[in-house]
């Protein structure tokens, strides 16, 4: 099981970011059920420091700690180290079994058969069972939970009907055949389904506990937990810290002692905490502003790595002067210079994007603007060639509405790129910001957006978490793309039989998409973090997951 | 005195009665709804969490389930905290800010006021120039850029003191925000204090005093010090409720679970009820200051009396 693990300094991470980041993975080793045991202990030699306490910088205040009602990555980085689930991840990202040890999949590979360990325990000694998994994913679908995320488990039969309340949640397609044994059934072929698995969401919760405290399951003292990790403290707005769990199966692999987690909202703030010895690791944003200097004055603590996610700007096709235009939205993204805005408007080691799915994706080999190589003349050339056909000139020029959400950065690219745009092609660009309750409202409404900018993280390491972005009936299509066409191909998409097949179609599906110029692709983002030289385990994924798990402490 | 204690009190029912009504429907005009994000959620869900929060009630109907609720003491769950009730977020929050705020205060009145009456004593001397230039900076320098500065200073090359966070409220953690938050006040104190000692230095009764040959510590301590105070006074009612509510930049950039922000971004996640707790909140502190205001007022000064 050969896996590179992504992690540059920031020094060779230009010489790197170059070439094509690729995971080598796994699926077909894990799938034949391979024991692998998660834990990860310091290489042998390691002299470790007495105290094994880790203090992590957080971004924001977790919004819940409940798996079923939380979002967002401040909840889930505390949720790893709480809770477990049938597939876990490795430090570099791979899928090693977790609670379950194997798991069987049908020939229609429609029925997962999970078999849970013997020794997997809750903080207070119950056994996790698959009875335990079935009340817990019950919970995340049942319309009264309220969750945001059960789209989560949309693969899984009747999930969609019992979201929206047509059927009970006992129709669920989940099924414990004993304590150790879950059969989980699937309404289509999921090639993504284990990689889901590993999503906070799905994480199981503990069902005595929750039935007796009901929303306050979630506090000190009431949480039981099955994670490597117990809660044991949570001011809001100041941290919530962690402590080993005695009980956890693979406790023996494990070395931090504590974990806290601060909410660092303020990035410079945090930077100067980290600075003065309060943070061993910073969250994963670094201010834009600091990174020159932070490059030369702690190079070997500055962590720069691919994330799952790309920036873009999008055209309202529904509505003028997009609808119907596709040489004048081509046109549009060629103009955009995409390696200034890397590297001279932003120089956070961001990647120009030229494709929709990011690099480093598993499985899948991106497709790339054919025009991504040809010259910058050449670009500009052939963009007001099709400027010009699209029916505007120096003399009638496009006027456009470029709308994005109060922020610094975005400020600086909207800026850059109605600069390029009025440069090259004479485009007279009003540019719009809006606070982000405002500009979520407006975009989905496509009712007076025309250009405007657009962000994505993936929620699982899958290059459908991306295409389906494109779908016609998806919520987050604000574009309105919609084009049967792209619909069958990613449809088409689950029912091919190897993974090399999947992603031939999968990529076919997004040149179709890029071809028909919807959005621009801007850049792939990162993450960039400080870690303290003296703290070990840490490794770059693209999911951007650590578990405190695989940390520890050197002795300094 | 009781009665006008009483009084005011009563008089407080209907303020804060038009405050929750301006805020529950000012919030609530405000584009955009607690569950939108980025990430589209299906019809169905949005729905069941509308229901679940009584989002899906006509507007006059969640404003009477409120008023309601508030009567009761209970100001709801939280729509972006989703683990706690507002009433357990301002309770763990509010007396975090309250003690920095009225430490802060504290620490303006006992340096400003003092270095106010110093100022005062030798007025156009080197020492009241002094002084003045220090307050028009404390005045000037913006505490978002104050702040930074001393963590630079105290924590990252002198390590003194931590940096930021809260660690439950240990000394050594107040420090720094305690200061950063009270620089604008003590130069405001020590203005005001110094302009009000030197009015009284030059009144009748001073000179009467010194005259009679009291000496002059005396007569500063027991006639100058006190009538010099009264500004100060009404100026602390309002500086004290700003610097309970306005130390959200203080609160951010030292990491401390002040209420501050959960005002800030209770308001940006349209978190309703949240807002509208932190509201009442600042509501009856700014009306119980002023009321103590008054009456400390009146211990003050002999020529104000209420009957």
């Amino acid at each position: 099981m050969t896996t590179s693990a992504v992690t540059f300094s920031s020094d060779n991470f230009a010489r790197q970011c170059g070439q094509r980041i690729r995971l080598v993975l796994l699926l077909a080793v894990v799938l034949s059920g391979l024991s692998h045991t998660a834990g990860a202990q310091p290489p042998p030699g390691t002299e470790l420091a007495e105290e094994q306490v880790l203090h992590r910088g957080n971004s924001r205040e977790p919004q819940s700690l409940d798996p079923h009602i939380a979002e967002g990555v401040e909840s889930s980085h505390i949720q790893r180290d709480l809770f477990e689930s049938l597939v876990g991840e490795a430090a570099n990202g791979d899928l090693v079994p977790a609670v379950a040890t194997h798991w069987d999949i049908s020939d229609d590979r429609l029925r997962y058969t999970f078999h849970l360990r013997e020794d997997a325990k809750w903080s207070n000694g119950d056994p996790v069972t698959a009875h335990d998994f079935v009340f817990s994913w019950r919970r995340l679908v049942d319309p009264a939970t309220g969750s945001r995320y059960s789209m989560m488990l949309a693969p899984v039969r009747n999930a969609e009907a019992i979201i929206s309340g047509e059927l009970p949640t006992g129709d669920l397609g989940v099924v414990a055949i004993n304590d150790r044994t879950l059969q989980v059934s699937l309404h289509t072929v999921t090639p993504y389904f284990l990689s889901m698995l590993t999503h906070a969401t799905v994480y199981p919760v503990h069902p005595p506990s929750v039935n007796k405290h009901g929303d306050r399951f979630t506090r000190p003292g009431n949480l039981i937990s099955n994670g490597a990790y117990v809660l044991d403290e949570w001011q809001v707005q100041s941290h919530v810290k962690l402590v080993r769990n005695p009980l956890y199966w693979d406790n023996e692999n494990t070395t931090i002692n504590e974990v806290y987690f601060y909410p660092t909202e303020d990035l410079n703030a945090m930077v100067l905490r980290y600075r003065a010895g309060g943070m061993d690791m910073t969250s994963e944003e670094l201010p834009v502003s600091q990174l020159d200097r932070l490059r030369e004055t702690l190079e070997g603590e500055l962590y720069i790595s691919p994330w799952l996610g790309i920036y873009y700007y999008g055209f309202n096709l529904t509505k003028p002067p997009f609808a119907d235009q596709p040489k004048l939205r081509q046109a549009l993204s060629m103009t955009i210079d995409r390696e200034i805005i890397t590297d001279k408007v932003l120089g956070n080691g961001v990647l120009p994007a030229y494709g929709f799915v990011p690099p480093g994706v598993l499985d899948y080999e991106g497709y790339e603007y054919p025009w991504k190589d040809m010259d910058r003349e050449a670009q500009i050339a052939e963009a007001k060639r099709l400027y010009h056909e699209a029916g505007y000139s120096k003399d009638n020029p496009l006027r456009v509405e470029l709308r994005y959400n109060t922020e610094q950065n975005h400020k600086k690219i909207a800026l850059a790129i109605s600069a390029m745009w009025r440069q090259h092609l004479g485009v007279v660009t009003e540019i719009i910001n809006q606070e982000w309750k405002v500009f979520l409202d407006v975009r989905a409404q496509k009712q007076i957006t025309q250009a405007f900018r657009l962000g994505w993280i993936g929620d699982y390491n899958d290059a459908y978490t991306f295409l389906e972005l494109g779908l016609s009936n998806n919520g987050q299509n604000d574009t309105g793309y919609n084009d049967p066409a792209y619909d069958r191909l990613l449809a088409d998409s689950f029912q091919t039989e190897t993974v090399a097949e999947r992603a031939a179609v999968m990529r076919k599906a997004e040149e179709h998409f890029l071809g028909d110029y919807p959005v621009a692709p801007i850049y792939y983002y990162v993450t960039a973090r400080l870690i303290k030289p003296y703290v070990g385990g840490f490794k770059s994924n693209i999911m951007d997951h650590h578990h405190t798990k695989y940390f520890y402490i050197k002795a300094h | 005195m009781l009665s006008y204690i009483l009084k005011r009190l009563l008089g407080a029912v209907p303020t804060v009665f038009i405050i929750i009504t301006l805020a529950f429907f000012l919030i609530r005009a405000a584009p955009g709804g607690p569950f939108d994000s980025d990430r589209a959620v299906p019809p169905q869900v949005e729905e069941n969490l509308n229901k679940k929060f009584h989002l899906d009630e006509p507007l006059i109907q969640q404003y009477g389930r409120y008023l309601w609720d508030v009567v009761r003491g209970d100001l709801g769950p939280s729509f972006q905290y989703r683990d706690y009730t507002v009433n357990e977020l301002i309770a763990s929050g509010f007396p975090v800010s309250v003690r920095l705020g009225l430490s802060a205060i504290l620490l303006a009145v006992m340096v400003g006021g003092t270095a106010g009456i110093i100022a005062a004593l030798r007025q156009n001397s080197a020492t009241d120039y002094g002084v003045m230039t220090f307050a028009m900076l404390g005045i000037s320098i913006p505490n978002f850029v104050v702040a930074p500065l001393l963590i630079l200073v105290f924590a990252v090359y002198l390590d003194w003191l931590p940096a930021g966070g809260w660690n439950n409220g240990a000394f050594a953690n107040t420090v720094l925000p305690t200061i950063s938050l009270a620089l604008l006040y003590i130069a405001f104190v020590a203005r005001i204090a110094r302009g009000a000692m030197i009015e009284v230095l030059h009144s009748n009764y001073i000179r009467t005093a010194r005259a009679k040959g009291l000496p002059s510590w005396k007569v500063i301590l027991k006639h100058g010090i006190k009538p010099a105070m009264l500004p100060v006074v009404s100026y602390l009612g309002p500086a004290s409720v700003a610097v309970i509510t306005g130390s959200v930049v203080i609160e951010q950039i030292y990491g401390i679970p002040g209420v501050g922000r959960y005002f800030v971004q209770g308001a940006l996640n349209r978190d309703y009820t949240l807002v509208m707790g932190v509201v009442i909140c600042y509501g009856a502190l700014i009306i119980s200051f002023n009321l103590l205001v008054d009456i400390l007022y009146a211990w003050l000064d002999p020529k104000v009396r209420y009957s």
